[in-house]
């Protein structure tokens, strides 16, 4: 039920018919995101490891994809999942989370990321034997996409240069990455990561930074930052030309699949870059930034986490 | 060469509350050592004492993060724009908040 997603050709938006783009509609999942495959993964590791038993309750601290994910897989195998997130998430997230039988813990909004921390932290405190799989430094993450969604992408376009995911635990592109440089040297690895406002980054300090554990700089060729601006107009130009919906941290992956592609085509080298579409947009539509001008668009998105 | 820097929040407090200043030079390092002449301090934020690039920073050159291109010895031309992050790799909330729980 989980993966076995399908890889489609771009021909409208593909620069010529030596430089192609292919979309991995990771959208075409159970709860509708790449996440499906993490969750299993984490949740089938944390039962042969014995972390988790019957009836035990998973901590998750976000309103994402991973929660709604965990959530469905964790009411198949019967455990109790607790969703800790600002009160201030889309009703979309909080309706889906909640279908699937999460509890949500809401923390303050006005707080922002310090204050979802802080109560993150005492519920934990409150309860020690909750677990929490940790997406960031689960290795059966990376493993989920290292086992299926790499052997997946390699079987249906066995000619693929170039690889180009979304950078968030990292863990599609550690896992997918390894996969298809240990088959092909010479293939590359393309991280986006999106470029926030300035209210996201605003109170973070420099060394209070985090990389994830699972992230490993080796396995990638390069990784581009891109703006609201710039996820906001691919994201409409996916739907406009080739009809694909999807989320805004897709529009930032395809345009980053777009700079390699037209590269390819300047070098006069034959490529088939695959983009992997890590959910659709119908969670994001009450943002309102799929109609209107760009300007008001990008104003509407800054200080969300997009991505 | 005129290239365009891009300043966090956080490090606006070397560029008088500035978001964006202009610098030149042939690589990033030799940009940076001459950005710390008219914004002194601002070079110590981002290079550690070895002369590496701080683990939990991600400078940028046309939006391309620079340890894919040489890190310190990126080359860089007129016109280019260089952002200056700080490292906050994955959703930036749920992260911290797993973070933390950790311990």
């Amino acid at each position: 039920m989980c993966g076995e997603t399908p890889l489609i050709g771009l021909p409208r938006l593909s620069p010529s018919e030596d430089v192609r783009i292919w979309a991995k509609l990771e959208d075409r999942n159970p709860t509708g995101s790449v996440k499906d495959r993490a969750a299993l993964y984490m949740i089938k590791a944390a039962e042969a490891e014995g972390i988790l038993r019957p009836g035990a309750t998973i901590l998750e601290p976000t309103s994402g994809n991973t929660g709604i994910a965990l959530a469905m897989v964790a009411k198949i195998h019967g455990y109790r999942l607790v969703c800790v997130m600002p009160e201030n998430v889309s009703t979309e997230r909080i309706q889906l989370l909640r279908m699937y039988g999460a509890e949500i813990i809401f923390s303050p909004a006005a707080g922002g990321s310090n204050q979802a921390v802080a109560t993150a932290k005492q519920i934990a405190t409150e309860h020690p034997d909750w677990v929490m799989l940790y997406q960031y430094g689960n290795e059966a993450n990376a493993r989920a996409h290292y086992e299926t969604t790499g052997p997946e992408l390699l079987r249906d376009l066995p000619t693929l240069t170039h690889f180009v995911a979304g950078l968030g635990t990292t863990g599609t592109l550690m896992g997918t990455g390894r996969y298809l440089r240990e088959k092909n040297p010479d293939v590359s690895i393309i991280a986006a990561e999106p470029r926030y406002g300035e209210l996201v980054y605003g109170l973070r300090n420099i060394d209070e930074g985090y990389v994830p554990e699972l992230y490993d700089a080796s396995v990638l060729t390069r990784r581009f930052s891109v703006g609201t601006r710039d996820a906001v107009l691919r994201t409409r130009q996916l739907v406009d030309v080739e009809g694909l919906f999807v989320g805004f941290s897709t529009g930032a992956v395809f345009h980053a699949a777009l700079a390699v592609a037209h590269e390819a085509v300047r070098d006069g080298r034959k490529a088939d870059v695959a983009f992997l579409v890590a959910d659709a947009g119908w969670k994001y539509l009450s943002t309102g930034a799929y109609t209107g001008t760009l300007a008001d668009a990008e104003t509407s998105l800054e200080g969300q986490l997009w991505a | 060469m005129a290239i365009d820097v891009r300043i966090p929040t956080i490090l606006r407090s070397y560029t008088g509350g500035s978001k964006a200043v202009s610098g030149t030079g042939d690589t990033l390092a030799d940009l940076l050592t001459n950005l710390d002449g008219a914004h002194p301090g601002l070079r110590g934020r981002l290079v550690t004492p070895e002369g590496g690039l701080h683990r939990f920073v991600n400078i940028y050159v046309n939006d391309e993060d620079v340890r894919f291109l040489g890190s310190l010895e990126a080359k860089l031309n007129d016109g280019d724009t260089v952002t200056i992050l700080p490292a906050v790799a994955g959703g930036a909330l749920g992260f911290a908040a797993a973070h933390a729980l950790r311990g």
